[in-house]
């Protein structure tokens, strides 16, 4: 197998990474505060994908995934999709960082998957959703940068909360590097 | 739980073309109405996208929910427009027709109207065709057709993993849900938010849990049944283009040529009736 080549446990982990995305995103409505508004809690479990298997997954389990919700829907929006997969991008180089697999996840960390988050969160849908609605739809600036807002605020809240919150928990499962101790 | 899109067995020229030509056929339609934003061309596409739908035998009645939701999706965000932007119209097209004013900064024109008309053109072009696709590719054929545009078959092959496990997951979820229901935690409006958040945690836990094991199991089974080791792959439903497959390739190629043509020979993505 060539060095370039996805490994297969990246392949099974971007198809259920996706799986869970849609299952997730098309049927998992949490109520949030603001009426008829709903959280997304599908981010933090892609987030906690990227972090466990890095980017290359992050961005493809994103993809699949909101293309697929999408289609059971019945058209795609294009720009979302996309914007949803930049994320999967980003969070998914804070696996550099947040070493959840060797079982550590202290400040540090927590304060590493987070800033990684809001970014990428930001960078999908502050930059990357309402620049390409507007290149492709012609919709009002001030409509989609509202509206970008708005996805970004509460996806960065969900997925900090429960994210944060899963990756914890994941850690705890992980025996860590040199966790064994010589008897005195 | 909500009804859900998918594959529709029916005796057609459409569900006898390859998946791949209908992905094809699919993308480009797409792309065709992403650029343009010509009215005449939306218009024939979305006529068109009936015309197809109707050769498939689908009934519309089949998809009633879907049109409905997108419906209230579209409204939403006209809404969302002529709230946000009541003069877009009129940056577009560069004349002021008044129809009435309705109050503050509110004056509905007919540039105005003619820009959400299109908008919404350009969403209705691409439903016929999504819905074909979606409708008429039977699943098990997706991953060979994305193979069959290129796509490298690892990543084929983690679609059709996908669209294997979203049942199991779903049945997963369910499971979980149901038993942590069992044991007072909620999800719904009765709780505060953050206990919400925290609730969710705690069926999402058990969730990623089963998943991580999953993913250890299928590719403990791929690895040692060699998958990957060849640089290529024969698909079970892979077929052959014929000839009905081709005539539908050229057809997504004339559309997309067609599209570009009629949109940009004036030097503007915009028809403009106003001129």
């Amino acid at each position: 197998m060539g060095k370039n080549q996805l490994s297969i446990k990246s392949i099974v982990a971007i198809g259920i990474g996706a799986a869970l995305f849609f299952v997730l995103g098309r049927f998992v409505a949490i109520p949030s505060p603001i009426p008829n508004t709903t959280i997304n809690i599908q981010y933090a479990i892609l987030g906690l994908f990227g972090v466990i298997f890095g980017p290359v997954v992050g961005v493809l389990a994103g993809l699949i995934g909101h293309i697929l919700i999408d289609l059971s829907w019945g058209s795609p929006w294009w720009s979302w999709i996309i914007a949803s997969a930049v994320y999967g991008l980003i969070i998914g180089f804070s696996s550099k960082y947040v070493k959840v697999e060797e079982g550590s996840f202290g400040k540090k960390e927590i304060i590493g998957f987070n800033v990684c988050q809001i970014i990428g969160h930001a960078a999908a849908w502050i930059v990357v959703a309402p620049v390409l609605d507007i290149l492709i739809y012609s919709e009002p600036v001030n409509k989609v940068f509202a509206q970008g807002a708005f996805a970004a605020i509460s996806n960065i809240v969900s997925t900090a909360i429960v994210g944060t919150i899963l990756l914890a928990a994941y850690a705890k499962t992980r025996t860590g590097a040199g966790s064994l101790k010589k008897e005195d | 739980m909500a009804a859900i899109l998918s594959y529709i067995e029916r005796e057609s020229v459409i569900h006898k073309l390859t998946g791949t030509t209908k992905l094809i056929f699919f993308i480009f339609w797409s792309i065709a109405a992403m650029v343009t934003y010509d009215t005449r061309v939306l218009i024939v596409m979305f006529f068109t996208g009936c015309l197809l739908f109707y050769v498939s035998r689908l009934k519309w009645t089949e998809i009633r929910f879907a049109l409905i939701f997108m419906f209230v999706l579209m409204a939403i965000n006209m809404v969302g427009i002529f709230l946000f932007s009541p003069e877009q119209g009129v940056e577009i097209y560069q004349t002021r027709h008044v129809l009435i004013h309705l109050f503050w900064r509110y004056t509905v024109t007919i540039e105005q109207l003619f820009y959400m008309f299109n908008f919404m053109m350009k969403y209705m072009a691409v439903i016929p065709v999504a819905l074909l696709f979606i409708l008429a590719t039977n699943p098990s054929e997706f991953a060979a057709s994305l193979a069959g545009i290129g796509v490298n078959y690892r990543i084929a092959y983690a679609v059709a993993i996908a669209l294997r496990y979203i049942p199991d997951v779903q049945k997963d979820f369910r499971e979980i849900s149901q038993a942590q229901q069992a044991r007072g935690i909620d999800l719904s409006k009765k709780d505060s938010f953050m206990d919400r958040m925290k609730n969710s945690s705690a069926i999402l836990f058990p969730l990623v849990l089963a998943s991580l094991h999953r993913i250890e199991v299928i590719s403990n089974a791929m690895e040692l049944r060699g998958f990957g080791k060849m640089k290529k792959r024969t698909w079970i439903v892979g077929r052959k283009l014929s000839a009905r497959d081709y005539i539908a390739l050229v057809m997504a190629v004339m559309t997309v040529v067609f599209s570009m043509v009629v949109t940009f020979y004036d030097g503007s993505r915009f028809y403009n009736p106003f001129l």
